[in-house]
């Protein structure tokens, strides 16, 4: 299946990533509870690539392990990369406006989460939700 | 920008989201809440989220942060009509809503806080 590209350039795009991952989530037929974590972890990262990143874009593509399907959303953006992953990751820190849950929360929300970062080259996330 | 209208009914104001929050129209109900607060001289604050599908990070701070400024500002705030699913994803993401006070629909929400007065 083909992947789906969505520019997060502002506000409006961070909503528009959220729909289109709502739309392949129900499509890949994963629960309500799960569609829901999705979307909101697709929520958390299309804001960090947009106010952290400089914005960039989110691919979201329906996949297929063995036996279940699932969706695969990469976050990709140019901006200056993160500096400590594992002290981005934590809980309670912030360099911007939320809650300092973004990251943390975010890899909580799914099954496999991924990050490279690189100063030279800008931060790519990648997230799986599998069907249960 | 899309604004949230904001309704009062008696000494009550009731906010229902019935959009797609953007992180800006998010910030605008913040300040326009608090303005109608002080101008209608509201003691409760009812926010609706029963449209709302995700509660992100952000969209929790900006209801704990009316919560807070309502406080100051002398009204009780209760959210209600959280979906489920919505309740589920916030746990899991670390936000616990602590000092929000919640009911499960208007109509209880409005008992909650009647009963303060």
């Amino acid at each position: 299946m083909t992947a789906q590209e969505q520019a997060i350039a502002g506000d409006a795009d961070v909503v528009r990533v959220r729909q289109l991952v709502r739309t392949v989530a129900v499509a890949a037929r994963l629960s309500l509870v799960d569609q829901t974590k999705l979307v909101t972890a697709a929520s958390e990262l299309a804001r960090n690539t947009l106010i952290h990143g400089g914005g960039g874009s989110a691919s979201v593509e329906q996949v297929t392990s063995a036996v279940k399907p699932g969706v695969r959303v990469v976050f990709r953006d140019k901006g200056p990369g993160i500096a400590d992953i594992a002290l981005a990751l934590t809980d309670g820190y912030t360099s911007g406006s939320g809650m300092g849950l973004g990251l943390g929360g975010a890899k909580r929300l799914v099954d496999q989460f991924d990050i490279v970062s690189d100063p030279a080259e800008g931060t790519t996330i990648t997230v799986v939700k599998w069907a249960r | 920008m899309e604004r949230i209208p904001i309704l009062k009914i008696g000494d009550l104001l009731l906010v229902s989201i019935q959009v797609d929050l953007q992180d800006q129209t998010v910030m605008a109900l913040e300040e326009d809440l608090a303005q109608k607060i002080v101008s209608s001289g509201a003691r409760g604050v009812i926010i609706d989220i029963t449209a709302l599908d995700i509660v992100d990070s952000f969209i929790g701070r900006m209801l704990a942060t009316i919560a807070s400024i309502s406080r100051v500002l002398d009204a009780e705030t209760v959210v209600v009509g959280m979906r489920p699913a919505v309740a589920i994803t916030l746990v899991e993401l670390g936000l616990s809503l602590d000092g929000i006070k919640t009911a499960l629909d208007v109509e209880r929400g409005m008992r909650l806080l009647s009963g303060r007065r």
